[in-house]
């Protein structure tokens, strides 16, 4: 009897334990799963707004225009037909507002009832017109010609230097500005970091004495404790107007001051991970390089660094993991400026403070949230490519072992 | 502060009264809350909630029928009202009081006032230095909320003639962020509402018709509508809801409630 609830018990543990790792792993699928479901969603869309047309006289020879024409059309940056194949007038822009300029409330009647005639005779009328109003005003007889609107395009979409998620009639998807601004910053970061979080963690390891280490990892430790809005407040207040007056730039806030931040948030996770690797090189091995007469120093680079390279390099991988991912922080020191970065002086946009700053206020379910989401797609696949670069670095330690 | 908010959402879920929820814009936040507030304190029945998120958020939850005012700081889009009638529902809009726009600049610049050619482009990143609009040899830095802001689509209708700003412009996560930037960089230029406007910016007079007259933001020349950029800030509500938020949204556009709207620096609506 004992023993039935003794194996009872067992079994029992062991089932909940499966239930609560399945239920974990079934978590992360459906999320992935989500997201990318949602992500994907932005191909299936227009770059313009849903419910709206955009028309043009049936005399006009253009039978097409890519989201960026249109924008620069409306822009006023294209103001020739020429310019986009057609012939040379100058291009009559009109919205929906405009049109009491033309009619009398009376002409376009109470409920709006005759406005889709309006339109459609306004649009005959002029034959240099481009006109963008909503669908439903949309006269059944209507005398224009109605512009196509094409899906959001992969290469437009991965391509496309501008990031005007809200712009009208036609938004701007190009998510090149946003990932190059993620990598810029994240890299800078490491360059920053690594040196000086080897330099901190060999010096922990090797060189200092017990009490000293004993005072110095929790204070590196807390490090990670600190909010990241309290880095990014700190950033702004200091490290912006240093940034501003050590390179005499116009603006402080610049990719710089995000890889400092994010630097400086990456350095527990470096310092803590290699130390520990940098600890595990075993005392024979130590002993036999001083034995053989090697200095302190010769043994640290020669030895300890070597036995240690894969748990350093996955504490720098992992470094780099937080610095790509963080958004609070980098959100309010790197002035968010959607351009294509010439270098690090310059403002820059990063995948996470994007998302963070826009998800907000994008109508749920639409092309901004759904080009949200592809972009979270993105930032997903860039960790899951590290994450996988940190396993087969540890698996080679395995190798070297055996 | 805070306590009192989650202990008054604690005593929500204990109490059986009808609640009433607000949810929607940063900017009419601390206005909605201030008057559910004094209004439960008339009214010791009610449950008034209030939350932030985002006009984007609010007028979602509208649809969803997860509230019962959505609170907006522009209007509902075309997409939105699609959405809203595809549900099969019907909503009302009510403007509950005006926010006021201030250009503000770095206090050691020497430019004063600014046409609406100017700000326009300023914005859109045509003129790029400060001695094209008369001020000394520097450049110009643009500060902009994010382009999910209800401040940034309206300073664009109303103020850039429907152009989008350039890609080089600084966005900021919140007006907060705006004022520290400003105070710090010499060059800089940017929208706040006007109550944010404190001693270390710099608050412009613009013209909106073409350099004849310039005016200032205060409340005073807002209230007389001389002052060119002011927004409105809206409830939207279900008809299905009318009744039930018909007394909250009332109080709100009420003497009192318009009282309120002044103290949290916002402009009321005037006769």
């Amino acid at each position: 009897m004992r023993t039935f609830i003794k194996k009872f018990s067992e079994k029992f543990i062991e089932g909940l334990l499966m239930l609560s790792s399945s239920v974990t792993s079934l978590t992360v699928v459906l999320i992935v799963f989500f997201l990318f479901k949602e992500g994907l969603g932005v191909f299936d869309k227009t770059a313009v707004e849903e419910g709206f047309v955009i028309a043009i006289n049936k005399n006009n020879s253009v039978t097409e225009l890519s989201s960026e024409e249109i924008k620069n059309i409306y822009d006023q940056k294209i103001i020739s037909w020429s310019e986009v194949r057609g012939k040379k007038d100058s291009i009559f822009l009109f919205r929906l507002e405009d049109i009491s300029n033309f009619y009398t409330d009376e002409q376009i009647g109470e409920n709006f009832e005759l406005l889709p005639l309006r339109l459609s005779s306004i649009v005959d009328s002029f034959p240099n017109i481009i006109a963008f109003f909503p669908e439903k005003y949309l006269d059944k007889n209507f005398k224009g010609k109605e512009l196509h609107a094409d899906k959001v395009s992969l290469s437009e979409f991965f391509m496309g230097e501008e990031w005007f998620p809200t712009a009208h009639p036609s938004a701007q998807l190009g998510v090149k500005p946003l990932i190059l601004g993620t990598l810029w910053v994240s890299l800078g970061a490491i360059l920053l970091a690594l040196p000086l979080g080897l330099a901190a963690a060999i010096y922990m390891s090797e060189i200092a004495k017990e009490n000293v280490r004993r005072f110095m990892k929790p204070l590196i430790e807390l490090l990670a404790g600190i909010p990241s809005v309290v880095y990014g407040f700190f950033g702004l207040v200091i490290i912006v107007p240093l940034i501003q007056k050590t390179f005499g730039v116009a603006v402080g806030e610049t990719g710089l001051a995000g890889s400092i931040i994010l630097g400086i948030m990456a350095l527990p996770t470096i310092i803590t991970i290699s130390e520990d690797a940098m600890r595990n090189t075993p005392r024979a091995m130590k002993e036999a390089s001083l034995a053989l007469g090697a200095s302190k120093w010769q043994t640290i680079y020669r030895v300890v660094i070597p036995y240690s390279i894969s748990g350093i390099s996955a504490g720098a991988i992992l470094g780099i993991g937080r610095a790509i991912g963080e958004t609070m922080a980098v959100l309010m020191v790197t002035g968010n400026a959607a351009v294509i970065p010439h270098s690090i002086l310059e403002p820059m946009r990063t995948i996470p403070a994007t998302i963070a700053a826009e998800l907000g206020e994008a109508p749920y379910g639409g092309l901004h949230y759904k080009a949200l989401f592809a972009l979270g797609c993105i930032l997903f696949i860039i960790t899951l490519f590290i994450n996988l670069t940190v396993e087969f670095v540890s698996n080679r330690k395995k190798f070297n072992k055996h | 502060m805070k306590t009192k908010i989650i202990l008054f959402a604690l005593s929500l879920y204990t109490s059986a009264y009808f609640a009433q929820k607000l949810k929607g814009s940063d900017t009419v936040l601390p206005l909605a809350q201030k008057e559910a507030e004094s209004y439960m304190k008339s009214n010791k029945n009610a449950k008034v909630t209030v939350t932030g998120g985002g006009s984007g958020v609010g007028l979602a939850a509208l649809v969803d029928g997860t509230t019962e005012i959505g609170m907006s700081s522009r209007k509902m889009k075309m997409t939105e009202k699609i959405k809203l009638s595809d549900a099969g529902k019907a909503c009302k809009e009510t403007i509950i009081a005006y926010d006021a726009l201030a250009v503000v600049v770095n206090p050691s610049n020497k430019v004063a006032q600014l046409t609406k050619d100017q700000i326009e482009g300023i914005f859109t990143g045509k003129l790029k230095n400060w001695k094209d609009v008369g001020g000394d040899d520097l450049q110009i830095v643009v500060y902009s909320r994010e382009s999910s802001s209800g401040t940034y689509e309206f300073f664009k209708e109303h103020v850039m003639n429907n152009k989008n700003y350039a890609s080089s412009v600084l966005s900021m996560p919140a007006t907060g962020s705006i004022i520290q930037s400003i105070s710090q960089t010499k060059g800089a230029i940017g929208y706040v509402g006007l109550a944010y406007v404190e001693k270390d910016v710099k608050a412009i007079k613009v013209s909106f018709d073409k350099g004849k007259t310039f005016v200032g933001p205060s409340l005073a020349t807002a209230l007389d509508k001389t002052y060119p950029i002011i927004r409105p800030l809206y409830y939207y509500y279900l008809t299905t809801f009318e009744k039930a938020v018909k007394p909250f949204v009332d109080y709100c556009l009420s003497a009192e409630g318009q009282k309120i709207v002044e103290q949290v620096g916002y402009v009321p609506l005037g006769k």
